[in-house]
């Protein structure tokens, strides 16, 4: 299981039907895709993350129906700071997806995913939480797993482990 | 701002009822508030956090090897299940090719650790709903299991028996004869449990029909195992998505329709029997040959060579102190806990400590249908629905 190159050609990666599918839909909204250790990446653009999730969830031919995770990773002190990440599964077909939405730190805003998934509820008041990540349309974004009046995000680079004090 | 969230009646005629975080039945730190209007539950909100220690954050700081104590202790019932997702995620990340009798080991103990994990469950679901001894029962055998650990990784709960690039020392002579006498008798058990459980009136008027959820909603609520499987969709990674030659095991996986309380405790229990049958399979089938995988710059040398070549010293100093660098990269691996979909998404920059470990947990997805199956109902059905979910507020909180 030596490690091999990822490939990061839309052509060559057409047989996925997450990236078809996507491509078919709105090539523009694919930014970039990557596939690295069997694993398939696609960076969608920042406005049309939720319609993205609709288009590959009602997929007829591989349905991506359940949402197994919403996460975050800061990439400070780059630019784009954020990739707010998203793994799909597809119940049917027995497939992965990786989603990516870059956001910039002056507004790091994306779509709630809330009206295709109840479930990412959870999941992205805990990105909001630890990286302070707002998601618009979400029904209730407030603290999860921190004090309701703590200061600051931790899981931010910029935060320290020992905390702000 | 409120330092916790708290719910305002709706209507005159309804009142809030706060339980918990230490009340007996939430398992540990979970808070519910309960909008109710007499007897019938009309909003349920789930308040958690009260056990968060910053874990992801923390392993942020630590060489790629040290984290694996880390993961036993987010969820403290199936400490096997967490190092594994763990050490898979890693070894996927650097490429590396695990031994066949490191693989067997690893699926012999995670079947280990799901009746272990089942068990805690069972008990403490039976006595949440009033039947005091299918709880001593189960903690009989569960000391059996925790002995199996204890000879194996010298420690009962927090094992941390797992290494990147195998495991971490062969098991213990009269090792196998211990499982395999456990296999033995284990089924008995449960049927024990099932005679005192599976029939009986009052458990089945607490169960069946209580706290029903529709595969849709499920899907929908990001649920998974057994609280998934309950509600009849047919899905178990160790078979669909298999992982460490699980591929190479017969089982069968149970699933229910019903979507109840009764439905979800048929899944469990049934698993409980198919996992003694894996166990059995491991035992005839275990390999010969090494633990750990060749590769010396990730996979500590033994102690012997350690000690007389200089080459392993070397490496083995170099572990210690500077750790191992990974390959720049991300993955994302899920196993099959008993909860659910356990998963580890890590993101490597090429360096020794990792710059992102994020756990998936099954639980705190699996906490988001407690609303579902709860309102509407009765108050006293709250207990039921929550020892359906099996919760373990380690993993939620993180």
């Amino acid at each position: 299981m030596a490690l091999t190159p990822a490939i990061t050609d839309v052509e060559q990666l057409k047989g996925h039907p997450a990236v078809a599918r996507l491509v078919a839909w709105n090539a523009s909204a694919v930014e970039e895709v990557k596939f690295d250790r069997e694993e398939m990446t696609i960076y969608v653009e920042r406005g049309s993350i939720r319609e993205a999730c609709v288009q590959l969830k009602e997929d007829p031919a591989c349905p991506f129906d359940f949402l197994s995770d919403v996460t975050c990773v800061d990439w400070y002190p780059r630019e784009p700071r954020f990739d707010v990440v998203y793994h799909l599964l597809s119940i049917p077909r027995k497939e992965r997806v990786r989603l990516k939405v870059r956001l910039n730190s002056s507004s790091p805003v994306v779509e709630s995913l809330t009206p295709v998934w109840p479930g990412a509820n959870y999941f992205e008041r805990e990105v909001f939480d630890l990286f302070g990540i707002r998601f618009s349309g979400h029904p209730y974004l407030r603290r999860i797993l921190m004090p309701e009046d703590w200061e600051g995000h931790p899981l931010r680079k910029d935060y320290p482990v020992e905390g702000y004090r | 701002m409120n330092p916790t969230p708290v719910l305002e009646p709706a209507q005159d005629r309804t009142m809030i009822l706060n339980m918990g975080p230490q009340h007996p039945s939430t398992h540990g730190v979970l808070r519910v508030l309960l909008e109710i209007d007499g007897e019938t539950v009309v909003r349920l909100m789930p308040d958690i956090g009260f056990l968060h220690t910053g874990i992801e954050k923390t392993c942020e700081a630590k060489f790629y090897q040290q984290v694996v104590p880390l993961t036993d202790r987010i969820d403290y019932l199936c400490p096997m299940t967490n190092n594994l997702c763990y050490v898979l995620a890693v070894e996927k990340l650097l490429g590396l090719e695990i031994p066949p009798k490191a693989q067997w080991l690893r699926v012999l103990l995670n079947e280990l650790t799901r009746i272990n994990s089942h068990l805690v469950w069972l008990g403490t679901h039976a006595l949440d709903i009033g039947a005091m001894t299918v709880f001593l029962y189960c903690f009989r055998e569960r000391e059996e299991v925790l002995k199996l650990f204890e000879a194996v990784s010298g420690q009962r709960m927090m094992t941390s028996y797992f290494r990147v690039g195998g495991v971490a020392l062969e098991p213990p002579l009269g090792f196998f004869d211990r499982v395999r006498d456990f296999a033995g008798y284990f089924p008995e058990k449960v049927d024990e449990y099932e005679n005192l459980l599976t029939g009986n009136p009052i458990w089945m008027m607490r169960t069946k029909g209580v706290a029903r959820m529709t595969a849709e909603d499920a899907i929908a609520l990001g649920a998974t195992g057994p609280t998934l499987r309950g509600s009849g969709v047919d899905i178990d990674l160790r078979r669909d998505m298999p992982y460490s030659s699980y591929e190479k095991f017969q089982f069968k996986v149970p699933v229910s329709q019903e979507g109840d309380v009764f439905a979800r405790y048929m899944c469990r229990v049934q698993e409980l029997r198919e996992s003694i049958g894996i166990v059995r399979q491991a035992l005839d089938g275990m390999p010969e040959g090494p633990i750990k995988a060749d590769a010396p710059h990730v996979v500590l040398p033994d102690r012997e060579k350690m000690k007389t070549q200089m080459e392993s010293l070397i490496y083995h100093f170099k572990i210690i102190t500077e750790g191992f660098q990974v390959p720049a990269g991300e993955v994302y691996q899920a196993v099959e806990s008993p909860r659910g979909e356990m998963g580890y998404y890590i993101v490597s920059d090429g360096t020794a400590k990792p710059y992102r470990v994020h756990m998936r947990s099954a639980c705190f997805a699996n906490l988001q249908t407690l609303a579902k199956m709860c309102e509407g109902r009765l108050l006293a059905d709250v207990v039921a629905a929550i020892g359906s979910i099996d919760i373990v507020l380690g993993e939620i909180d993180r």
